[in-house]
Formats: structure tokens, C-alpha cells, sequence
């Protein structure tokens, strides 16, 4: 069974290169019952998300409000 | 000449520039080479800037010309390899990184319970609040230099993994054993800082 720190790499992994069948379906058992590496899984995919967005809204001269 | 038209003092000037050149030197690990990057991205955005009028709009849009010009720089880089390797990995096997996977992770590799990921408030929020960059600015500046360096060459300038690869002659898998350390530690301080210090803020 997949532990949380094998989870984690994973879930950090899976953002370069896509991710094996067999890791994918391991992954998938462990987040069903871990919150704690859900929340990870999230909170790497958003700081990409907000890191980018703050890009794309310079990129423009008038900031949307 | 910095740019009394835009509303933006001599001393914000100043601030912008030690930040981008902090920036830039992480991305480089050239002095001379982020100096020159740096000043040439502020030279240009300041001539062009007359339709800025928001100090917070200048420095995300500053940041973007900043962005472009490393980017560039790093390109050129690629195609012809310099010596400044990052390989050999000298670092991916940080005694410090063990022990702060210890302070996350029990023997049996779980999450001890006070290191145990929290909620976070929605992103939109978090992308439009000051004090949430600043945290992040001091958490990136606190994660080992190799760390947040290949961290901002994914995350900020968005090249590839080929092309960091490349850049600083790194093998794949380092490369990517750098960039979960580099998440592992800046999502941790972001939390600690920003979200469970808000809670008890408020």
C-alpha cells in the first residue's frame, strides 16, 4: 500500500510526464483515503494555476476587476 | 528619468529593481548576465509605461517583460550548454532535506498530524491578495537556491522539462526529485505563514 510521502511524489510527478497505469491506479486508492494528500494534490495544481494567472493578467494593460 | 509620469517614486524604483534582480539571479545564477537583463526590462517597461497608473499593475507587468527577456536568455542557453550543471545532483540528496521530510512524514512515510495539509481559500482570492505574494516571495527565498530556481523555470517562465534539462544539464528524474522537494517545502511554509496565520487573524 502507498504511503503519503510516495503519494505526494507522485502527485508532483504526475505534473511533468504522465503518470503509468499502475502509479495512476495506486494514487487513486490512496487519495480515496487520505484527505491530507488531497488537499496536497490540490494545493500544488492551484499554486500552478495562480502563478500563471497572475501572468496572463499582466499581459494585459487594463487589470479586470 | 524613473518615471515620475507613472506616479511611482524613486524609491519604489529602487524596490522593484532589488526584486527583480533577486528574481532573475535565481533563475541565472549570472550576476553580470541578470544585471544586464534585468536593467534593460525595466529601461523598457518604464519608456513604455505611460499607460500604467497602478503601481500593482506595474510591477505584475514588469515582471512579464522580466519573464520574457530570462526566458530568451534561457533559450539561448539551451542551444549552447554552459558549464554551470546542476547535475550529479549534488543536492537532490540534502541532509536537510531528509529531515524536513521527517518533520512531515512518520517512519512509516504518513503525515504526522500537525503537518497534515489544511483546506485553502479559493484561489481567485489568493491571486489578487498582496499579502499572499509577499509570504510567497519569502517562502521562495527560503527554499534551497536549486530548489526555487527550477521551481521558477517550471512554474513562472513555464519552459518544459526538456528545456530545463538542458539548461542546467540535469537529469530527468533529478529534475524532477528537485521540483517535488521545491513543492513539498513552499507549499508547507504557505501554509504555515499564510493560511493558519490568517485563521488566527481573523
Amino acid at each position: 500500500m502507498m504511503n503519503c510521502e510516495q503519494a505526494t511524489q507522485l502527485l508532483s510527478v504526475g505534473m511533468e510526464r504522465k503518470l503509468k497505469l499502475k502509479e495512476q491506479a495506486e494514487l487513486k486508492m490512496h487519495l480515496l483515503i487520505c484527505s491530507g494528500c488531497r488537499q496536497f494534490g490540490q494545493h500544488v495544481q492551484q499554486l500552478r494555476t495562480i502563478i500563471r494567472a497572475t501572468k496572463d493578467s499582466s499581459d494585459e494593460p487594463e487589470e479586470k476587476k | 528619468m524613473t518615471g515620475d509620469f507613472l506616479q511611482v517614486s524613486e524609491r519604489e524604483v529602487v524596490e522593484l529593481r532589488q526584486q527583480m534582480l533577486a528574481f532573475t539571479r535565481l533563475q541565472l545564477a549570472n550576476d553580470f548576465a541578470a544585471e544586464d537583463i534585468v536593467q534593460e526590462a525595466l529601461a523598457g517597461a518604464l519608456k513604455n509605461a505611460a499607460s500604467f497608473t497602478r503601481q500593482a499593475n506595474l510591477k505584475t507587468w514588469v515582471f512579464a517583460i522580466l519573464k520574457h527577456k530570462i526566458t530568451d536568455h534561457l533559450r539561448r542557453q539551451y542551444r549552447e550548454p554552459q558549464q554551470d550543471s546542476l547535475d550529479e545532483c549534488k543536492n537532490c540528496g540534502h541532509s536537510d532535506d531528509q529531515i524536513f521530510n521527517n518533520e512531515l512524514f512518520d517512519d512509516r512515510g504518513h503525515w504526522h498530524a500537525d503537518a497534515k495539509p489544511q483546506r485553502w481559500g479559493d484561489a481567485d482570492r489568493m491571486v489578487h491578495d498582496e499579502q499572499f505574494w509577499r509570504v510567497f516571495d519569502t517562502c521562495l527565498a527560503g527554499l534551497p537556491p536549486e530548489q526555487g530556481r527550477v521551481f521558477m523555470m517550471r512554474e513562472f517562465i513555464e519552459l518544459d522539462s526538456d528545456e530545463i534539462c538542458a539548461a542546467l544539464q540535469l537529469s530527468t528524474s533529478n529534475l524532477h526529485v528537485l521540483l517535488y522537494r521545491a513543492r513539498l517545502r513552499l507549499r508547507e511554509c504557505l501554509e504555515d505563514s499564510w493560511v493558519k496565520a490568517g485563521e488566527k487573524r481573523s
